[in-house]
């Protein structure tokens, strides 16, 4: 339902993202000088959403008279007044059940949360109500629902406050689950989103509201639309491919200039679309460079890295010259204090350190040479040498001995 | 002997035929105004119930007695069905209750939005669907309403205001609330009847919704269809408060005999009006 606009002179500068030649730029060009924070992108996204279609409306936390939880939708309530941002009770379920009933009705609602940690009271809604109704009415219920908010860890909020749902949400048939990284995306997705028949899940992050991009003037025309489930690449490159989604896109860039002075080239890619996850371009990309970094922040275990291992282990199998490593965050809950907090979430010396990048490419065979600076996994069922504290699981040894340290401390 | 013969071959006719012989002909068709008297008085909450007189015409006389039959018919057919295991995992059945979904259809239009749990079948037939499509989604074939995809819990009818069907104990009110929320948006004077169990009485997330419905004013009509057990648990073990025509606190309530389909229709007539105006009302039946 993407409604196709054409400017007065006919000279079409976007008719349809679907339309636009695949090469042709949407990245942001340097020279264009006009800078905005992911803030503005997304405030400026609704802003201009809202004016364009009555049937869009805001609901949720502090969107109204607060002017948002986070400013992102400031001076939307004194534009589109009070039936249109909605400022609600601390009450996800009911608000979010409100919410997809508006949209069977035909409204368009764009649900915030005030992070993704809440949505969990609500989540019943968002997967049996909204993202299987299409599907069990046999196309009947249509959902037009956008669930947006700030997901994943922010700065000393604590395990309650700090998780990252792009595996969970990513999971689910009926759901659409954006990430954005940069302005451009933030701008680009939201309104793909809000346009979107379907339920789609905007996954937001609290430490990159305030960051500014430079965004050229294709980025700022109101028609402006990134297509879903269409990764960009970052970077390009072609030792090794690294994937990542929201603030880890730029942990990965800097990763990436530090290791092209020891001459490696890595190419960055930028998922922008958990769900559908843009295999194609994945796996063109490792079969590129033959060797995969995934990077996110949520906990390891059935995380999005695992998918795209299994999704390049099922299409690119032959190509890879070592294992797929996956960075993730510490299988553990978000600890408080700096220094451990640091140590449970990716930094950009643990994307560099990886032995996949390091590791000398054997002549014959392109195996890896020495296995020395490996750290092995603890076999199933053995207790940790940190003693009972979580002694069902087996431990992960993640980004070498960061990960180790992670347990010592956090447990001991 | 000429008259026995009649009456017998009128008993092996089908239904609908024994229904239009000649004797009927005369009142099924008259909209002469009959005036009933409800059975049982309604009770209020915070509100002053309707009158106990109904109006109603032969006509409507007639169409809800083949309604509530076809219903009838139709849900113990269900039931041997399911026994027969020709439909699979669950079959929640509505006989008993059909007096609610006929007199609701009564008071108000296909505008109306209604919106129910996992006890749909004869809610999906009073909105207009057809017991094909009924019975070919419960068989799970593709000329069901769902195209065989939903199953018993999952009908819907969008275009006569019918919105499911719903598996989650309670989900189905602040969808129902939501509903009434778009159409206060749309500005289209049209209510929403948000059907609900006792078991699903209980639930939390019905307050939060009815909270927000209150501020809000919505034109949400909250349905409680008593029927004293909560899947498999009996009221007086799960609630410890079994008005739940009062639950609601703050918004008004009203006591309905939900066996008598003149006290639902005059209910249902007088919540439309008072949520057009005032905004929530809960009615227990």
């Amino acid at each position: 339902m993407l409604r196709i606009m054409r400017n007065k002179l006919d000279a079409p500068v976007f008719t349809s993202p679907f339309l636009k030649p695949a090469g042709l730029a949407l990245r942001s060009y340097s020279s264009s000088a006009k800078q905005m924070t992911v803030r503005e992108a997304l405030n400026s996204a609704l802003d201009e959403e809202m004016s364009a279609d009555h049937n869009v409306f805001l609901m949720g936390e502090e969107v109204g008279e607060y002017q948002g939880a986070y400013k992102v939708s400031k001076g939307l309530l004194q534009k589109f007044g009070p039936e249109r941002v909605v400022d609600t009770p601390i009450t996800e379920a009911g608000f979010t059940g409100i919410g997809v009933g508006a949209a069977f009705y035909g409204l368009r609602p764009v649900v915030e949360f005030m992070t993704f940690n809440f949505a969990m009271q609500a989540i019943d809604h968002i997967i049996n109500s909204a993202a299987k109704t299409n599907y069990m009415s046999a196309g009947n219920i249509n959902v037009p629902i956008v669930f947006r908010g700030p997901n994943g860890a922010a700065a000393g909020v604590g395990a309650q406050h700090s998780q990252c749902y792009a595996a969970w949400y990513g999971s689910c048939p009926g759901l659409k689950v954006l990430i954005p990284y940069s302005s451009e995306d933030a701008r680009g997705l939201l309104k793909a989103a809000i346009r979107d028949p379907d339920p789609v899940v905007f996954l937001e992050n609290e430490l990159l509201y305030g960051e500014a991009f430079p965004v050229s003037a294709e980025v700022l025309d109101s028609r402006f639309c990134i297509p879903i489930g269409k990764a960009k690449i970052e970077r390009e490159g072609k030792h090794v491919t690294i994937t990542a989604f929201s603030k880890m896109v730029g942990f990965s860039l800097k990763a990436a200039e530090t290791l092209a002075k020891d001459g490696i080239d890595a190419e960055v890619i930028n998922l922008r679309s958990i769900r559908p996850l843009d295999r194609p371009t994945i796996n063109a990309s490792v079969r590129k460079t033959n060797r995969l970094v995934t990077v996110e922040e949520g906990f390891p275990q059935h995380g999005v890295g695992a998918e795209i291992c299994a999704s390049i282990v099922e299409d690119s199998f032959g190509y890879l010259d070592s294992p797929v490593e996956r960075i993730a965050g510490a299988d553990v809950p978000m600890p408080y204090a700096a220094n451990l907090e640091r140590m449970a979430l990716p930094q950009v010396e643990d994307i560099i350190s990886l032995e996949n990048i390091l590791k000398d490419v054997d002549e014959n065979q392109g195996a890896p040479t020495s296995n020395e600076d490996q750290t092995p996994m603890m076999p199933l069922g053995v207790e940790s040498n940190l003693g009972d504290a979580f002694h069902e699981t087996e431990t992960w040894q993640l980004n070498g001995a960061s990960g180790l340290q992670v347990w010592e401390e956090v447990f001991w | 002997m000429a008259q026995l013969t009649r009456r017998a071959t009128d008993l092996l006719k089908p239904f609908s035929v024994a229904l239009s012989s000649t004797r009927l002909l005369t009142t099924t068709t008259s909209t002469t105004p009959i005036t009933v008297e409800t059975s049982l008085p309604f009770t209020g909450h915070r509100i002053d119930p309707p009158s106990r007189s109904v109006e109603t015409t032969p006509q409507e006389l007639m169409t809800f007695f083949r309604d509530m039959a076809l219903m009838r018919r139709m849900e113990i057919a269900a039931d041997s069905l399911y026994k027969a295991k020709l439909i699979r995992g669950f079959c929640h059945l509505y006989d008993g209750q059909e007096a609610v979904a006929v007199g609701m259809e009564a008071a108000i239009t296909k505008k109306d939005c209604i919106i129910t749990a996992y006890r749909d079948h004869c809610i999906f037939l009073g909105r207009g669907g057809t017991l094909l499509q009924c019975f070919a989604e419960l068989m799970g074939r593709k000329d069901g309403c769902s195209k065989g995809k939903g199953g018993s819990m999952h009908f819907y009818k969008k275009d006569s205001g019918f919105y499911g069907g719903h598996g989650i104990v309670g989900a189905q009110i602040p969808l129902g609330c939501g509903l009434a929320f778009a159409q206060k948006y749309s500005k289209d004077e049209t209510v929403t009847f948000a059907l609900y169990g006792d078991g699903a009485a209980n639930q939390g997330q019905l307050f939060e919704a009815l909270n927000m419905a209150a501020l809000w004013d919505l034109p949400a009509i909250l349905v409680c269809e008593n029927n004293h057990y909560g899947m498999g648990t009996a009221e007086w073990r799960a609630a410890k408060s079994p008005a739940y025509y009062k639950r609601g606190d703050y918004v008004p309530g009203l006591k309905v005999d939900g066996m008598d389909v003149f006290a639902v229709k005059q209910a249902c007539k007088f919540a439309k009006e008072h949520a057009l105006k005032n905004g929530p009302i809960v009615s227990a039946y």
